[in-house]
């Protein structure tokens, strides 16, 4: 069996005295497709920070294709293939769509392709993507015209730019309509078929279930749950903690 | 080493480190609290100090009550103020940088318009503690430096009590960390935030009339206090009162022994350059945030 | 292409304006050009970590002086060589100093970047704000440490001997407008540089947001090093001339307010996002200036520079450019042709995705 694309052990994290993430242990497989869901302020956010970079986790490590990721920064993981989604989106908002998109495809996407992308590439790539999730029309536009719907979309979409080998959406579907929701599976699902590794973090359930091929749950930052997603929903302690009667 | 300059210079050092609490609060609450960068504090606690001349030339007012008399125009001034920086910076969600020109127009402008009321020469005010010294043993202790240090303390003192024991002085320190809670609780965060920026410039009314007490002034002045103040600041950990105090004090006895023993054109280096060190080394300050 | 073309134009620019200059032949409009083209480079160094990175610099006038100040240490070993050089060196030391102007300039643009990169990384990985303030102490610091240092003549200042003609162009103060021009060429070039590169892409996500910067495998720390090392270095190269335009330097006016309010208030209030906006502020703002200077006291000219950048940073945040953008930039239909103005717009760059 091949080695984990993704290995976190024992990762904690605090701010202060309050504990975000308690001893977290998790294996993602490559080419996996994991759930990860839990209560608002369970560390679902803080373990994707911790993940990508963005946080330093105090306790544990974090390993991701054979290489310990303890004090890299963030720009360092991207370059090896971690992307990430932000739960509220962070466009650069003095940039267009397709310049948005742009930068990952100049800062991160080269170190995948083993060189340097040309201008012509770039462009016609910037373009592909914003056609991806559907804001080819408006690509010459500025986050600050795109509706909240659109800034996911944006979001999303320039995580994809960076060519990961492991994506974390993090909430990347909220106030999709029904039939958005279905386009973005599809869009993660074909991602997925394509060899990239996918972490869905999210509170539609629909999805979650339509996706995961393995589900997660976290609890005030520890993990109370990890198996199927049949298995997972049935789960006693899942069912008191977040999914309700 | 001689002993008795040593004491001396330590207790000049905690007398001067007492004023410059005073010099600070302001900003420990703007920049500490409100996260906003007032680098035009300076210029506030300056035109505090001439006003307080005025006053004290004209009608020979000790320049604290002065300044007591004058804090509700401050706080006043402070709220206008604040309302422009909103409705312009942070309603707009504009970067941070405009703000920070905003401030730097703010200081700069203040001190021009001063150079041109009051020329650049130095000016000082006459009270009857102002040159009595008191002298227990070989240590001197000045008036002019023991009152301000005395009040500064004391206005220390109940800004902390109000922080921690009123609605409004705890939603003061809510507001920094929570904004939703504070909303839920009924507190509107941009009042609030008014409310406290509006306090900090007062205080500035205050540190002004115990800087003309303490040296005599000219509209540069306040320039050098901006590295004083963010020194002590950034030293004391943001958000703390007393650990700005504990901050000024170390900083007031470190300029004092390098005015004493190493001579006095250092002394601006001081600050800032414990400032510089500070912030590449400890920029969570002393006790930490 | 284009670049090639803005390259001829702004040589020929340059060169127009040096043969008018010396056609008209009045001594004062170089003294005053030189002033004026000086605040081009200043404010367009302020703008390339200001303006395309969001970091505030309140320190440019220690840029400015230790550019100022290595020329007037490198003069005082030239003039002194036999005391502070051994006799091994002594030869080597009188085959090359005098230093030409320059070479000081790109001396005085070595020591500034490095001071810039210094700050920068003791910094640099805190917030703005911070960096912001440690600007501020760098200036006081530096300031202080000249005037306690005699060698460049503390705070009695030092005095400079220059000649007063040089082969080839003629009067001294001819030749400095020159270099002053040429600093000013390749300053704006370098910004506009910047600009169209994938540095000036990174220098615009840290501006925006540096968290999505990092995501997207932007490294922040190293670009922000960048903008800080090319910004003091322009500022230090506009420095190094400066003694010699001057005579004779001491610290207040090397470390002048006047560098620190003007390298700000002329990208604040020409306009930020591009090299255009420096441009723009420095010449208003620099000639309404030496205007001024000769009609009312130096001090109400600066109140009037300051009341400006507060006034603009309020009401015009985007500048002279942005104003001048937003009336030219008409929202056509989608996909409607472009009209002059379109195409002006896109040429000088003033627009997003004009690249």
């Amino acid at each position: 069996m091949a080695a984990p694309l993704l290995q976190i052990e024992n990762v904690g994290k605090r701010f202060g005295g309050f504990v975000a993430l308690d001893g977290i242990n998790l294996t993602v497989a490559q080419g996996e497709r994991v759930g990860l869901i839990g209560p608002n302020g369970s560390g679902k956010s803080t373990l994707v920070n911790c993940m990508c970079g963005t946080l330093q986790n105090d306790t544990g490590q974090v390993v991701f294709d054979g290489h310990v990721m303890n004090g890299l920064s963030a720009h360092q993981r991207a370059r090896r293939g971690i992307a990430r989604s932000f739960q509220l989106p962070r466009p650069f908002s003095t940039l267009s769509v397709a310049e948005n998109l742009r930068i990952p495809l100049l800062y991160a996407a080269h170190t995948r392709r083993g060189r340097h992308l040309s201008h012509d590439e770039i462009g016609s790539r910037c373009l592909e993507l914003a056609g991806l999730v559907g804001l080819a029309a408006k690509a010459d536009r500025l986050p600050g015209d795109l509706t909240q719907v659109e800034m996911r979309k944006l979001e999303l979409a320039r995580a994809v730019a960076v060519d990961p080998k492991l994506l974390i959406a993090d909430e990347a579907m909220a106030g999709l309509s029904h039939s958005e929701v279905d386009e973005i599976v599809a869009l993660l699902i074909a991602m997925n078929e394509r060899g990239v590794t996918i972490i869905m973090i999210e509170h539609i359930m629909r999805a979650v279930m339509a996706f995961s091929q393995r589900l997660v749950v976290l609890v005030t930052g520890k993990k109370i749950a990890d198996g199927t997603p049949q298995e997972v929903v049935s789960h006693p302690e899942v069912i008191g903690a977040y999914l309700g009667q | 080493m001689s002993f008795e300059l040593l004491i001396n210079a330590l207790i000049a050092g905690v007398l001067l480190g007492g004023f410059y609490a005073a010099v600070t609060v302001g900003v420990s609450i703007s920049f500490g609290i409100l996260d906003i960068v007032n680098i035009a504090h300076p210029a506030f606690i300056i035109l505090g100090s001439y006003i307080a001349y005025i006053v004290n030339q004209t009608l020979g007012i000790d320049p604290i009550l002065t300044a007591v008399i004058a804090l509700p125009g401050f706080y006043l001034l402070g709220s206008m103020i604040y309302q422009v920086y909103y409705a312009s910076f942070e309603k707009r969600g504009q970067d941070s940088m405009r703000g920070l020109a905003f401030f730097f127009g703010l200081l700069f402008v203040t001190e021009v318009m001063l150079i041109l009321a009051f020329g650049v020469d130095y000016r000082y005010v006459q009270a009857g503690y102002i040159d009595k010294t008191w002298h227990f043993g070989f240590a001197d202790i000045p008036f002019r430096m023991l009152i301000p240090c005395i009040i500064s303390l004391a206005m220390l003192g109940l800004l902390q009590l109000y922080l921690s024991r009123t609605f409004t002085g705890r939603a003061i320190m809510a507001v920094s960390q929570d904004q939703l809670a504070l909303r839920l609780m009924a507190a509107d965060p941009a009042r609030i935030k008014r409310i406290a920026f509006s306090i900090s410039i007062a205080t500035a009314a205050l540190a002004g009339a115990f800087l003309i007490v303490i040296q005599p002034i000219e509209p540069s002045v306040g320039r050098e206090y901006i590295g004083r103040v963010f020194a002590i600041c950034v030293l004391g950990g943001l958000q703390s009162l007393p650990g700005t105090v504990i901050a000024a004090m170390l900083l007031g006895i470190i300029e004092s022994l390098t005015a004493t023993f190493y001579g006095p054109s250092w002394a601006p280096a001081v600050s800032f350059g414990v400032l510089l060190l500070t912030l590449a080394f400890r920029p969570a300050g002393l006790l930490g945030r | 292409m284009r670049s090639l073309i803005f390259y001829i134009a702004s040589i020929l620019i340059g060169a127009v304006l040096f043969g008018f200059a010396r056609w008209l032949g009045n001594d004062y409009l170089f003294f005053a050009g030189y002033t004026v083209l000086q605040f081009v480079v200043l404010a367009t160094a302020w703008n390339i970590l200001g303006g395309y990175c969001g970091y505030v610099n309140f320190g440019s006038a220690a840029f400015f002086a230790a550019g100022a100040y290595s020329s007037v240490t490198l003069h005082k070993l030239g003039t002194n060589i036999d005391r502070y050089f051994p006799d091994s060196l002594a030869g080597l030391a009188h085959a090359i100093l005098p230093l030409p102007v320059p070479v000081l300039v790109v001396i005085g643009g070595i020591v500034a970047g490095l001071i810039g990169l210094g700050t920068g990384y003791l910094t640099l990985r805190l917030r703005g704000a911070f960096f912001a303030i440690a600007t501020l102490a760098l200036a006081v610091v530096l300031q202080t440490l000249i005037v306690n240092w005699d060698f460049v003549g503390g705070s009695r200042g030092a005095y400079i001997i220059r000649p007063a003609e040089v082969p080839v162009i003629g009067p001294y103060i001819q030749y400095l407008f020159l270099v002053m021009l040429i600093l000013a060429i390749v300053a704006i070039i370098t910004a506009r540089t910047i600009e169209q590169s994938r540095l000036g892409y990174g220098f615009a996500t840290i501006r925006d947001d540096e968290t999505a910067a990092e995501a997207c495998g932007v490294p922040t720390l190293r670009v922000k090093l960048i903008a800080t090392t090319v910004s003091g270095a322009l500022m230090g190269m506009a420095g190094a001339p400066f003694p010699y335009y001057i005579g004779y330097l001491e610290p207040g006016s090397a470390f002048g307010l006047a560098y620190t309010v003007n390298s700000i208030a002329m990208p604040m209030i020409g306009g930020t996002t591009s090299w255009v906006g420096p441009l723009v502020g420095a010449l208003l703002l620099g000639i309404l200036q030496q205007i001024a200077t000769v009609t009312i006291s130096s001090a109400v000219n600066l109140l009037i520079v300051g009341l400006l950048l507060v006034g603009f940073v309020i009401i015009a945040p985007k500048g002279i450019v942005g104003l001048v953008k937003d009336f030219m930039r008409e929202r056509g239909p989608e996909g409607s042709t472009p009209t002059w103005r379109t195409r002006l717009a896109a040429f000088a760059n003033m627009r997003p995705g004009a690249r």
